[in-house]
């Protein structure tokens, strides 16, 4: 077996609405709904769907932003050299577990604080966490920032978000991320409200942190083109189950989940002369799915290392 | 036969600290029933021509320059009311996050009546009525949809009830600008294909403007590459995308993953567009440019459009850039 990073089982993610104001009756929305994957070392997992398929509620769930409903986040403890479920940490120690884990989100117009500079955002994370005391704070910053390609950090320093671009904002975002030295990053869409020309060097800039600092990556994005560039694993995210996971290129040759089948052929390809068609959901294979479910909480192997959902999504697509 | 022809128009910005010039000597035609797309990215002109098209430009925007030629008449100086005209029945447009601009206290069927109305007096409400479900059947809605208020769709159908609005006054040519961004892919993938279906069933010109050259090479049967205010390539869709000149375009395309094909390393391009306040005559590509020679920056050589061959034209300066 790889060395497992991160283990997901089973996660779970509800929430309750009520019907009014005065109403009693309350519904439950099922925005993940046990779902369960591994990341290895230095791995990078891409989750795909369409919006409110439940990407953004598992990344917020497992950067411990929200409290999960029920399953299993298993994390390999360095310490101990094992795995260890983050349901038995407390207190301290789980703010210690914390630095683990980072996020960026994906609007860098909202996610800096607009009155504070650059060197206060970045700082922010250490002051938290104590580490270092002020001079090793700041030397920490300086190198961050030219590790995320803000040279020469001493002019950034001092400046505050709205002086930056789009592109240069990102760049923060990455860099408050990686000060605190994360093994594991939840990505939400980080690129999807930059220009084209700035995406490709953020993606590249992580892609390339990621083999240098030994990062994994839980990658969310709606745009499967993106996700291959950035991804060694992708899985297909819809109505808060996961229909289909496989290696990216396998994926992308033999998607088997119809609803895969449907969102990769709707994505518009960069070449005039490809004729494109777009699937059009079989039923009958979608059937035939799901009368090889035995268990619901199992996913078929139809190669090595593909695996399909077989739930009945049929009255969804 | 050109539905229209843009010639060398220029329009510009007032602002604090100057005037912006958002679109400079922007040449280009669209025949009838063709598609033509514009791309770039944000901020290179490419809604400022649009808004131009139909002079809905801001307040602080002027067309200082150039002529727009609909239908065989220059439309650029004509007073509102002569505009009013042209509007919406002779060039319609459906704007960037349009599905966001149905007003939320007004049925859709009340809100594109009333746009008929004010074109076609003479109809009655049952006759514009009828009219509204023949073009909710092209755009996939059902007739229902007539009487739901704009929070009661999706964003896919708010967006296909705007192309409806778009199409209820008959125009010649529609301006699509960005009409997908906010989506997801699956509902682009359906609104593209409804797109393509009414210019087939009505016989539409197209202009199609989007940052995304996928889809530009998807609906467009030719094209033009924007930045900081200028074309900087134009011509056959797949001459461009096989052929391009301009070191922009290559760039775009080659910064734009795919999933077909073999995976690729893509290039980024660093930098930023640069200001358009008092711009010389120099390329303005230049600071992003490759290989940026020493007489680019120096040298006034102007943004200009080259010919390539009868359907491909660079500008001159880039060609051979990078």
């Amino acid at each position: 077996m790889e060395n497992i990073l991160i283990q997901v089982k089973n996660l779970e993610k509800y929430f309750e609405i009520s019907g009014g104001l005065f109403s009693r009756n309350k519904s439950i929305v099922k925005a993940v709904d046990g779902i369960s994957f591994d990341i290895p070392f230095g791995s990078s997992l891409g989750l795909v769907g369409q919006s409110g398929c439940g990407k953004t509620t598992t990344a917020r769930a497992l950067s411990l932003l929200d409290p999960k409903t029920s399953g299993d986040i298993n994390f390999y403890n360095s310490e101990t050299q094992m795995m260890q479920s983050i349901d038995e940490l407390e207190g301290e120690e789980l703010k210690k577990f914390r630095r683990n884990i980072q996020m960026i989100f994906q609007d860098p117009y909202e996610s800096l604080n607009p009155r504070w500079n650059i060197k206060d955002i970045i700082l922010e994370p250490l002051n938290i966490h104590n580490i270092g005391d002020l001079k090793e704070r700041e030397e920490a910053v300086y190198e961050i920032l030219k590790t995320v390609g803000l040279t020469p950090p001493e002019n950034y320093m001092p400046r505050y978000p709205h002086e930056l671009s789009g592109g240069q904002r990102q760049r923060v975002s990455i860099a408050r991320t990686l000060i605190m030295k994360p093994k594991f990053v939840v990505c939400d869409e980080p690129t999807s409200m930059l220009d084209v020309s700035i995406r490709i060097s953020i993606m590249d800039l992580m892609l390339n942190l990621a083999k240098d600092l030994e990062v994994s990556y839980l990658y969310i994005t709606h745009d499967l083109a993106v996700a291959r560039y950035m991804c060694d694993r992708i899985a297909v995210m819809f109505n808060g189950k996961i229909v289909e996971i496989a290696e990216t290129e396998e994926l992308l040759n033999n998607p088997t989940h119809p609803y895969t089948k449907r969102l990769i052929s709707s994505i518009p390809i960069p070449d005039p002369s490809y004729k494109r068609e777009t699937y059009e959901i079989n039923f009958q294979e979608l059937d035939s799915l799901v009368a090889e479910n035995t268990n619901s909480d199992e996913m078929i192997e139809v190669n090595p290392d593909h695996f399909v959902g077989t739930h009945d999504v049929k009255g969804l697509l | 036969m050109n539905i229209l022809e843009v010639k060398d128009l220029d329009m510009s910005y007032k602002t604090i600290d100057g005037e912006v010039e958002a679109v400079k000597k922007v040449t280009f035609s669209v025949k009838e029933g063709e598609s033509f797309g514009i791309v770039g990215e944000s901020g290179c002109g490419k809604t400022s021509v649009a808004m131009s098209l139909l002079q809905l430009q801001a307040d602080n925007g002027k067309i200082t320059n150039g002529e727009i030629i609909f239908d065989g008449k220059n439309i650029v100086g004509l007073s509102e009311s002569e505009l009013r005209e042209v509007r919406w029945s002779g060039i319609s447009i459906v704007f960037q996050g349009a599905m966001n601009s149905w007003n939320p206290v007004v049925k859709i069927g009340e809100q594109i009546r009333e746009a008929m109305r004010e074109h076609y007096p003479d109809k009655t409400k049952e006759e514009n009525t009828k009219k509204i479900i023949e073009l909710f059947d092209i755009v996939g809605l059902d007739s229902s949809i007539i009487d739901r208020f704009p929070h009661e769709l999706s964003g896919g159908m708010k967006q296909r009830a705007v192309i409806a609005l778009a199409l209820s006054c008959d125009p010649k040519l529609i301006i699509a600008d960005e009409p997908t961004t906010a989506l997801d892919v699956v509902i682009q993938d359906q609104i593209l294909k409804e797109i393509r279906k009414v210019q087939d069933v009505l016989g539409l010109s197209l202009i199609y403007i989007s940052h995304d050259i996928a889809v530009i090479a998807e609906m467009t049967d030719n094209m033009a590459v924007m930045y900081a205010g200028s074309i900087v390539e134009m011509g056959k869709t797949e001459k461009v995308f096989s052929n391009p000149k301009h070191a922009y375009t290559r760039m775009l395309l080659e910064s734009t993953p795919s999933i077909v094909g073999p995976k690729k390393k893509l290039r980024s391009l660093d930098g930023e567009p640069p200001s358009l306040i008092n711009t010389d005559s120099y390329c303005l590509f230049s600071y992003r440019c490759p290989s940026p020679d020493d007489n680019c920056r120096n040298r006034n050589i102007a943004m200009e459009l080259t010919k390539i061959d009868s359907e491909h034209y660079a500008d001159k300066c880039c060609i051979n850039c990078g």
